[in-house]
């Protein structure tokens, strides 16, 4: 969270126009959003903690209204991809609850069918193109998105996430010399939660208090961002997808958030490389439920009980979609060898030739 | 009807075609337009179709191959050129984290229509770093198709098929074979196009069965060629030519026909294709061999320098004909 205190005077950027269009409708649906992903995850926890989720949980606790905030910017010509821990990108995309519990419970009615799992939700029907696994290794796959809308003449602009883990990956920087090279329409979105998984930024980086800066060795537009703050998030973000959706020009955008929870809920340490202290003032001060909860009621466009009531719902929603994953088929062994060459499943006469999968 | 025209000309033609059957496909990689391409495999395809199909990028393998892959799951069919293959290691996360993956991670919903081409080869005396022969490597993962073409012909029809794939295809071709030249039927006969998965008996013989792909091939021939004359051994030679998919079926067939086997491959003895086709004959046609498999493979060190030696670290044709008549 860099010097940024719950006092630190802040620019209000409700006034903007892509923020004044915002119906009260829409405001709320805000807020639904970013409490249905925190409800799915905390419910997805307590399944992981009970050992009925296998692999790593990534959690983006914390993190709601960075996803929440950009997406709601996107529309049908705009595509997304992320890393890891993309449960957020993955609801905030369209993906309903019931798929994606099942594929953390490795199911067969998961939207990976169970071959996925938390790492990597998919729905390329929703422009949404996956969470993917090593750290960097998505950002090229970011860029190929944005250079096949260019190709193919298409409206749009592709948003590429990233941790600030990833900023230290030569992928990531190749990437940043063709987007600008190439002017090709993608935003990349660093999500600054302060810690490249175990270690801190002041750790891990060598750099002066700002990723988002190393933009200016490849003659990228960048800024920086208060992801407590969803007005903020969407004006200034609206501003870097309009440039690249016109003028075919990337940007950088780095966002400043926090999550409450260990790189994976199997970092056990992580209250020991940050303090109880920092966590709870985050969760305190900055929060981006609780402060877009505040900015409604401020703004006289709901109550408190009917927030609750929204809540509520989203908690009922994440408890029926663990009910559906916990009674859906577990795959069969033979679908292990599914999907694996588009050619085999389905069936051409190509697939008869010569032999594909071996065994034993 | 056909021509006669070099490798690298095949594989021109094919891309030339498939550029001109599909505007969604795309070639790109270091120096592949303007520069007319580092071994001249493109050279008149940037003049002949411009920026948009023809792409120049940085020397930046993970980030343009990356980017092909990331664009062939929106729809575009790019066609990137390694100029060496030993440089898969700097993208070796986007070949077999991505390309590989993608599809199965995501249960289907997603395809990678790419082809990866370049040369994969030693025996041009530029050293360690530069003279990997990775066919094997990848082919060990799913998800991937590899080919190795030995001949213009071969290079040209498995060049199509590559593209009209909808799978990840790794062409593996060779500097080696860039300039040699061969039949390549005419375009007015006709879309040539071959099947990947499909062998190829080169020579027919029933002595001994030689299975090969890419430059061993002509390596076999050669010595198939010194068994006849000089010891009467006639040596079916079979060039796999798809590394995967593999056509064992035509393995099977030419072991159960001689019954002695020698298998020649570029790739290091330790895990590489021969090692794979090795197991499937003694798992599928024990009982046809009358002698123990043998192998023929780079001999186990790093490329070496040394213009004068480096082609007895190298599969060669005395190497073959010594291991043939070791069966006997």
């Amino acid at each position: 969270m860099s010097s940024v205190t719950a006092d630190t005077p802040r620019l209000d950027f409700a006034g903007s126009p892509i923020n004044k269009a915002l119906t009260a409708e829409q405001k709320i649906e805000l807020f639904r959003k970013m409490v249905r992903i925190r409800r799915f995850e905390q419910i997805a926890l307590k399944y992981y903690n009970a050992g009925r989720i296998g692999g790593f949980l990534h959690l983006y606790i914390g993190q709601e209204s960075v996803a929440v905030g950009t997406l709601s910017l996107c529309g049908e010509n705009d595509h997304n991809i992320t890393a890891y821990r993309c449960h957020g990108h993955a609801i905030m995309s369209g993906m309903e609850m019931n798929p994606l519990m099942a594929e953390l419970f490795g199911k067969a009615t998961g939207c990976s069918k169970g071959k996925g799992g938390s790492m990597h939700f998919f729905a390329p029907d929703k422009n949404f193109w996956g969470g993917h696994g090593i750290v960097g290794g998505q950002t090229p796959l970011g860029l190929g998105l944005a250079y096949g809308l260019k190709y193919l003449g298409r409206e749009g602009a592709a948003l590429c996430y990233l941790g600030d883990g990833a900023v230290n990956q030569g992928a990531f920087h190749e990437s940043l010399n063709i987007a600008a090279l190439f002017e090709l329409p993608v935003v990349y979105v660093i999500e600054n939660n302060g810690y490249s998984m175990g270690t801190s930024q002041k750790r891990s980086s060598s750099y002066r208090g700002c990723l988002a800066q190393r933009a200016e060795g490849y003659d990228m537009e960048w800024d920086v961002i208060d992801g407590s703050d969803l007005y903020e998030v969407r004006a200034k973000t609206h501003i870097a997808l309009e440039r690249a959706r016109k003028e075919h020009k990337p940007a950088i955008l780095e966002i400043n958030t926090y999550r409450y929870y260990g790189h994976s809920i199997a970092d056990a340490n992580h209250k020991k490389y940050r303090s109880p202290e920092e966590i709870e003032d985050y969760k305190t001060n900055f929060d981006p439920i609780r402060l877009w909860r505040k900015r409604l009621v401020a703004e006289g466009i709901i109550t408190d009980e009917q927030l609750d009531a929204i809540d509520k719902e989203a908690a009922a929603e994440a408890t029926a979609a663990v009910k559906f994953a916990e009674e859906s088929p577990i795959p069969t062994i033979e679908s292990i060898m599914d999907d694996v060459y588009w050619e085999t499943d389905n069936q051409t006469p190509a697939s008869k030739i010569g032999q594909h999968f071996f065994t034993d | 009807m056909s021509r006669t025209l070099t490798y690298r000309e095949a594989l021109r033609e094919g891309l030339d075609e498939e550029l001109a059957r599909d505007p969604n496909v795309v070639l790109m990689g270091e120096e592949v337009a303007q520069y007319n391409g580092a071994y001249k495999v493109t050279e008149g395809l940037w003049a002949k179709w411009g920026d948009k199909r023809i792409v120049d990028t940085p020397i930046s393998e993970a980030g343009f191959i990356g980017m092909g892959i990331g664009a062939s799951m929106l729809g575009v069919r790019p066609v990137m050129e390694l100029m060496f293959w030993s440089f898969h290691s700097v993208a070796f996360d986007q070949l077999v984290n991505n390309a590989a993956c993608v599809r199965y991670m995501s249960g289907g919903l997603i395809n990678c229509p790419i082809v990866m081409r370049g040369p994969a080869n030693g025996g041009t005396s530029v050293g360690a770093t530069h003279s990997h022969i990775p066919e094997g490597l990848f082919a060990a993962f799913p998800g991937l198709k590899v080919v190795s073409p030995a001949t213009p012909a071969d290079a040209k029809g498995l060049i199509k098929a590559a593209i009209r794939d909808n799978d990840p295809v790794y062409v593996m071709e060779n500097t080696k074979l860039y300039g040699n030249t061969g039949e390549v039927p005419d375009p007015a006969d006709g879309d040539f196009v071959i099947p990947l998965g499909v062998a190829d008996l080169k020579r027919e013989g029933k002595d001994v069965s030689i299975i090969a792909h890419g430059r061993s091939v002509l390596h076999a021939l050669e010595a198939a060629e010194t068994l006849k004359e000089q010891h009467g051994i006639e040596a079916d030679v079979l060039d796999l030519r798809s590394i995967r998919p593999l056509d064992v079926d035509a393995i099977i067939k030419t072991v159960k026909k001689t019954n002695r086997v020698v298998l020649v491959d570029e790739s290091k003895g330790f895990g590489g294709v021969s090692a794979m086709v090795s197991h499937l004959i003694q798992d599928n046609a024990f009982d046809y061999l009358d002698a123990p498999i043998k192998r023929v493979t780079t001999l186990d060190a790093p490329a070496i320098y040394s213009q004068h030696i480096e082609h007895e670290q190298l599969p060669n044709p005395r190497r073959i004909v010594e291991k043939v008549l070791s069966l006997r």
